[in-house]
């Protein structure tokens, strides 16, 4: 197994857990990790995609990954401040659809 | 004057100049609004001078820093590009001018509203101008990141949901844009969207990043049934943001799939139909739910989603005359900004003029507001594909194509959408002309609020008459 595979294996992997939270959980903050473990995913299918070229490392992806980095800082910093500002106003951590879907189940999230 | 108009970097201008006045006004919040106002009127002349550059001498392009590709970052506007840079510009104006005077009883929202319209501009200016697939991505993020904003301005709990949920799949799809940009410089080696024109190859190579990013730019053009954020976030938002959204912001992520589409010009007639099949699903049941509606807002929200479908009819048109089947979708897109931010803009005013917006309530408004009922009837006109207006040509040129291929399916989808439009329009207006006994509180409207709209919704229906030098821009774009 080659160290690309490895990365791109773990890439995926990773998608396909932030997925599933970003779908199934239904507090904002965990969503919003859950995207932040997807983009993760996606970074390390791009550095998988340089390291895979052959002999040595191409730069290009690495560059991808880190601008990809500040534009996921950058909406983390916005999606928290959102819940922020949702909490406050509603008292819940949660939209609306999610939290009646989490009452019927009756599970503390 | 001919080398002003050839020689200046309009592409360059298109973008730093809203980018200098979003800094500008964000640092200096006490003059957000001369400084905001005054770099959207720059922007919107660099626009008209690159529109010119475009038309008289042809495509205009930039290497930032003078780093060719592949490893730099190229700038360039077509005609397609510039057809959609004027709609921005248009847009842009009409908003500027319409925000000023929305704004001013709140100074507060005026002062975040400014620096965020200008970067929403500057990354749309730069997404109709990138040449590389990974340049389309940050501009997309950066758009996602200030419609989001610009949503959660109003500030109210519905609000702010529409902007979380907004948020949340905003992300989902450039994140599955970005898997397709992984996927593709993996096979490729190639950011550079004419480079990979050249070497595309087809097979799966091609098609698993592509179907990656055509996935997530449905998720963000709101094409049903992925549509169910849009309303609420369209709906919820202040009036000049809902017409920045409805009018450009879905039209961005059209456009990179346009883009991706000519590029690759895949082999998938399978993929063809299924767009258009959703296309057409999404204008009968955008519309109907636009029927249904109860809030003005939120049936022009509907209508939103209903109108994206037919963009997508020109998918499985494509094997027909190219201008006929793109040039009529994109003459839609044009048509449709125009049209739905007059609509927005209007709505905007009479929200403002009544305090609400329940359309059973509306009790004769018709009679306080002639010119905001004048501007939503005209943009109605053009909505639902009646001559002269843009609608019209966009719709008739989708139907050229459809019965020229004898695939009169999708004709039937673009006449019975146009009578569901008719309907809802005409149901709005039905309610402005009747008397309700609603208690109400008038409130007056500034002038220059209800000139604006109107200017838009005649700007859509006199669109009709500037085809024959707008489809000409499209030469050499279309596959």
């Amino acid at each position: 197994m080659t160290s690309g595979l490895v990365y791109a294996t773990g890439g995926v992997a990773l998608l396909a857990i932030g997925i599933w939270a970003l779908v199934l959980r239904a507090h904002l903050m965990r969503k919003i990790l859950a995207l932040n473990i997807m983009a993760s995913g996606v970074f390390l299918l791009l550095v998988g995609s340089g390291a895979m070229g052959g002999a040595g490392v191409d730069p290009v992806p690495q560059a991808m990954v880190i601008t990809g980095i500040v534009v996921s800082i950058s909406s983390t910093a916005l999606g928290l401040a959102l819940i922020l500002r949702i909490a406050k106003i509603t008292g819940h951590a949660a939209l609306p659809e999610d939290r009646i879907r989490a009452a019927a189940e009756t599970e503390p999230d | 004057m001919a080398d002003l108009i050839a020689e200046t970097p309009w592409v360059v201008l298109v973008i730093a100049l809203p980018l200098a006045g979003a800094l500008a006004a964000f640092a200096l919040r006490r003059f957000a609004v001369p400084i905001g106002f005054a770099a959207g009127m720059a922007t919107a002349a660099a626009t008209l001078g690159l529109v010119a550059r475009v038309a008289l001498h042809g495509p205009a392009g930039h290497r930032v820093g003078g780093w060719e590709a592949p490893l730099g970052i190229g700038l360039a506007a077509d005609g397609l590009s510039a057809l959609m840079l004027a709609m921005t510009a248009t847009i842009g104006l009409g908003v500027s001018v319409y925000a000023r005077p929305y704004f001013a009883p709140s100074p507060d929202k005026a002062c975040a509203f400014w620096p965020l319209l200008l970067l929403l501009w500057t990354s749309l200016n730069g997404l109709f101008q990138a040449q590389d697939i990974f340049n389309l991505y940050v501009t997309l993020e950066l758009l996602g990141i200030s419609a989001v904003a610009l949503v959660a301005l109003a500030g109210t709990g519905p609000a702010l949901i529409g902007a979380m949920r907004y948020l949340l799949v905003s992300l989902s799809g450039s994140l599955a844009y970005l898997t397709g940009v992984a996927l593709f410089y993996h096979a490729y080696g190639t950011l550079d969207l004419g480079l990979l024109a050249e070497r595309n190859a087809g097979g799966l190579p091609v098609a698993v990043p592509l179907a990656a990013m055509i996935a997530g730019m449905l998720l963000k053009t709101g094409l049903f049934p992925f549509h169910v954020w849009l309303p609420p976030a369209h709906g919820s938002a202040r009036a000049p943001v809902s017409a920045l959204l409805s009018a450009l912001v879905v039209k961005a992520s059209f456009y990179v799939l346009l883009r991706l589409w000519f590029t690759f010009q895949p082999e998938a007639g399978g993929i063809a139909v299924l767009l258009g099949t959703l296309g057409s699903v999404a204008v009968f049941w955008g519309s109907l739910q636009a029927l249904r509606q109860r809030r003005l807002k939120l049936l022009v929200a509907y209508s939103t989603a209903a109108q994206l479908g037919y963009l997508f009819l020109a998918f499985p048109l494509a094997g027909g005359d190219p201008v006929l089947c793109w040039g009529g979708s994109i003459y839609l897109a044009l048509s449709h900004a125009l049209a739905k931010s007059a609509m927005f803009l209007a709505a905007g005013s009479i929200m403002m003029e009544e305090g609400h917006d329940d359309i059973d309530d509306l009790d004769r408004v018709v009679e306080r507001m002639p010119l905001t009922l004048g501007a939503f009837a005209l943009a109605g006109i053009s909505l639902a594909g009646l001559p002269p207006s843009g609608g019209f040509v966009g719709k008739w040129m989708l139907l050229q194509s459809a019965m020229e291929q004898g695939m009169w399916h999708w004709a039937l989808v673009l006449i019975a959408g146009g009578v569901l439009t008719a309907a809802y329009v005409f149901r709005v207006l039905g309610f402005a002309f009747t008397e309700s006994d609603h208690e109400h509180e008038e409130h007056a409207v500034p002038r220059t609020m209800q000139w604006t709209a109107l200017a838009l919704a005649l700007g859509a229906v006199s669109l009709g008459f500037v085809a024959p030098w707008a489809l000409p821009l499209l030469e050499g774009v279309l596959p």
